[in-house]
Parts: C-alpha cells; sequence; structure tokens
C-alpha cells in the first residue's frame, strides 16, 4: 500500500523548481536527482566543496579525487565549480542553496527535526546536518511515516537528539505529503493512493491539521 | 624563492612528539595525506589529539592510527565508517568532540585568519549550544564558536612547487587549505613536485605562505569508499 522510496523521491522531485541550488543528503534524497524533468535546470551541490553534481562515472571513468557527501564516486556537469569545505559552508550558512532535502528519524510539529544520534547505539556524527538545517530557507524531509516497529515518527516533541529547530518546511512519507505550519501541526497536503486519512491520522503522534477533502498524490 | 622541500614523509615528520595537536586535510578519505599518516604510525608518537572531519576507516587513513591506539582525541564531524572508532568511543577509551561540519570548517578558517571566534546558527537548540554563549543577531539565534588551530596540520595537494605553493584537485581540495592555515608547522604531500615558476600563479588555492614543509608523495593508493558507477 504504502509508497516505495523510488515514489517518495519522485513526488520530491515535483517541489523542485527551476533555477535553484539544491543540496541532497544521503540515501532518498540522492534519488531525487533521477526524476527532475530535463526541463527543470537546477544545480545540485555537494558539501565537500562542488556545485553541479552529475551522474555516476562509467567504469573507465572513475576519478578518487571526486566524491559526493556519501563518498560515493561521481561526476560533475559542465559549468560546475570546485571549492573548500569552508566556502561550501559559506554558500549554505549564507543562504545561497535554495532547497535542502534530507532525511530523517523524527520530527516534530513545530519543524523540528532529529537525524544524527541514537544516544548508546548510534554516534556517527552530525555531518554538515546541522549547519543545513540551520540555515536552508526551505527544508524538505524524505522519510518512513513510521519506524519499522510501527512508531510515529511525526511528533509532537522528537525524543531524539534533535539536529535543528522549527526548520522543516514540508514532508514526504510512505504515507502522505504534509506540510509544517508556522504556527505548528502538521497540515495534510496530499495522501498516497489507497492510503486513508484515517490511515495516516493513526500513524501521526503530532497534531494532524486536516482540512477539506485531501486529494490523492498523482505521480508518474 | 624559500625552498622548503624536505626528502620525505619521515624527515616531514620527525620532530613530532607525543600530546600533540594535529590537523588531517581530507573529506572521507578523498585528499587524505596517506604518506604523513603512514610515517606518523611507524613513528609511533601518542596521545594525539587529532581535528579531521572523518576518522578514516578501519584500515585506512586516521583508522591506522586509532587501530594503534595512538590518538587520544579525536574532533571530527562525522566518524560514520569506522567500527574501531565506535568501540573505542562507546568503551570510553577515545574522547571523542562531534562538531557541525560547517562549524570545524569555520573554526579552522578562523584559526589561520586570526579571528578568535565567531556566530553561526548551527546548533541552536540542539546538545551542541551546551554551555556556548547564544546571541541574537536580526531576530534569529546563533552561538558563539572559537577557532582552532593545531601544532603541525598534514595537508594533501595534487601539484606543488619547492616553496609551498599548492593546487588540489576535484573535492580532494576540501578541509586541506584551511587546514594548512591553522598549521602551525603545516606539512604538505603533493603528487607531482614542480619548481618555481612552474605553476600558474592565477590558479594556486594554497599560497606558499602557509605551508613550512613539502614533499613529493609517493605510491598513493587513494582508496574509494563507495565505488558508485552509473550501470548499478
Amino acid at each position: 500500500m504504502g509508497l516505495d522510496k523510488i515514489g517518495i523521491a519522485k513526488r520530491i522531485a515535483q517541489e523542485v523548481q527551476d533555477g535553484t541550488y539544491i543540496n541532497l543528503g544521503i540515501g532518498i534524497p540522492t534519488l531525487v536527482a533521477n526524476f527532475i524533468p530535463d526541463e527543470i535546470n537546477v544545480v545540485l551541490q555537494s558539501e565537500n566543496g562542488l556545485l553541479g553534481i552529475g551522474p555516476f562515472p562509467e567504469e573507465e571513468n572513475i576519478d578518487a579525487d571526486l566524491i559526493n557527501a556519501g563518498k560515493q564516486t561521481i561526476t560533475t556537469t559542465a559549468g560546475s565549480s570546485l571549492f573548500s569545505s569552508a566556502e561550501s559552508f559559506e554558500m549554505i550558512r549564507g543562504g545561497h542553496v535554495d532547497l535542502t532535502i534530507l532525511g530523517a528519524m523524527e520530527v516534530s510539529e513545530n519543524g523540528d527535526i532529529a537525524n544524527w544520534k541514537i544516544p548508546g547505539k548510534m554516534v556517527k556524527g552530525m555531518g554538515g546536518a546541522m549547519d543545513l538545517v540551520a540555515s536552508a530557507d526551505n527544508i524538505i524531509v524524505a522519510m518512513q511515516h513510521c519506524s519499522r516497529s510501527g512508531e510515529s515518527k511525526l511528533l509532537k516533541n522528537c525524543s531524539l537528539p534533535i539536529t535543528g529547530i522549527n526548520c522543516v518546511k514540508k514532508i514526504v512519507t510512505d504515507m502522505a505529503v504534509i506540510e509544517v505550519m508556522p504556527t505548528g501541526g502538521f497540515k495534510l497536503i496530499e495522501r498516497v493512493p489507497g492510503v486513508s486519512v484515517e490511515e495516516i491520522q493513526q500513524a501521526t503522534e503530532g497534531e494532524l491539521l486536516v482540512e477539506g477533502v485531501i486529494p490523492e498524490m498523482q505521480i508518474n | 624563492m624559500i625552498n622548503k622541500v624536505v626528502t620525505n614523509a619521515e624527515a616531514a615528520v620527525k620532530d613530532v612528539t607525543d600530546n600533540t595537536t594535529l590537523m588531517f586535510g581530507g573529506f572521507g578519505l578523498c585528499g587524505i595525506a596517506e604518506n604523513s599518516i603512514a610515517a606518523l604510525l611507524k613513528k609511533g608518537v601518542s596521545g594525539l589529539t587529532c581535528i579531521s572531519n572523518n576518522a578514516g576507516v578501519d584500515d585506512f587513513g586516521i583508522g591506522q592510527l586509532l587501530q594503534t591506539k595512538q590518538v587520544k582525541k579525536m574532533i571530527s564531524s562525522y566518524v560514520g565508517e569506522n567500527a574501531e572508532f565506535e568501540r573505542q568511543l562507546l568503551s570510553g577509551e577515545l574522547e571523542v568532540d562531534l562538531i557541525p561540519q560547517g562549524t570545524l570548517a569555520e573554526r579552522i578558517r578562523a584559526g589561520g585568519a586570526g579571528i578568535p571566534a565567531f556566530f553561526t546558527p548551527a546548533g541552536v537548540g540542539t546538545e551542541v549550544a551546551e554551555g556556548k554563549e547564544a546571541r541574537e543577531f536580526d531576530g534569529k539565534m546563533h552561538l558563539l564558536e572559537n577557532w582552532l588551530k593545531a601544532d603541525y596540520a598534514f595537508v594533501k595537494a595534487w601539484k606543488g612547487d619547492t616553496s609551498g605553493n599548492l593546487i588540489f584537485k576535484g573535492t580532494a581540495r576540501n578541509f586541506n587549505p584551511m587546514m594548512a592555515a591553522a598549521g602551525k608547522i603545516t606539512i604538505a604531500e603533493v603528487e607531482e613536485l614542480v619548481e618555481p615558476g612552474e605553476l600558474d600563479p592565477n590558479n594556486i588555492h594554497t599560497p606558499g605562505i602557509y605551508v613550512q614543509r613539502i614533499f613529493q608523495g609517493e605510491n598513493y593508493e587513494k582508496r574509494i569508499e563507495q565505488r558508485t558507477t552509473r550501470i548499478n
């Protein structure tokens, strides 16, 4: 019934606007690049010092000196530029990157995000996530609506250590598209075909705002 | 021109002592000072505080210095690819300071640029903010962060000349330029060492003033963490 990762990536790709600079996080966000229509021209930023991420290389063109934030080998597009990590985060903190798409473990109804640490279990570090969420004007989260054990990841308050406060604008899950209201609350925008408003309600611990008839998500 | 060439990595690290603070350029395994790390491993200095965005992998990069317990403290932003690191951290053998990546980059830049502290929005409202001065600018909260400096900085460049001018390639630039400036003694290893005048001054990324020692590196492995091709 729910949407798979590809479906989530396809739906997020619809949010991408022509002429923008975008930072894609690791996981589902990276997949979004595959579904941006040809007529939409964007530049993808890699936090390790590249504007203009191209497709993965052919085997014979692999270059160890050219990787993305997920340490995958990549290529550059025509018109790309390279720079240091300091400059990379200057453009992020300076608000020059228009859209940030990233994954999350939890999002709260006031837009807080947790995605970097599980106390006692996972200590990988925050990487660039705290800088990104503290600075980007538009932040879209790609994630599963519930954890594997079935618990809601859309909460009143995050239970895990948070990455940033009041920053998430939109969430695309395997069940729904949700907008985080400036005054708080998860506003239901679209539901995945076959998923009812009641099911989304049940899977959302935080306050779900439902106004009128909720349309089904349209993806190819 | 001033000649800063030393014969090899062993000569470059000869005066590094125990309990010093070292910076290592690189993002993942991309742009790391492979030769210098190998020389430090061989020299066996310990009690090191290492400032590096990542901690390498178990058997390569800074991960090798962790295996031999030469590292007392790591200052990094992301250490996800290193099981030994995680083990030492959870068992309390290793001190770790995790810093948002942009804050880490800017603290190092500040160290080299003579800026003792600055305000950044990264980490506001998180555990990173604990114990730090917070101040509002244009209606938004920011945290005060201090500069970072090091006794030695180890950087890796694509090309360099004997007076220390450096050019990096691809995304191997990353933290290297800021660290070059923030190291009291900066040791640069390069894939191609040339004479002054052979590099176009218009294209220098790191001016030689920041580099104290330079050597021609050898046997670069340039290991790839996630070999990804179009077919996948």
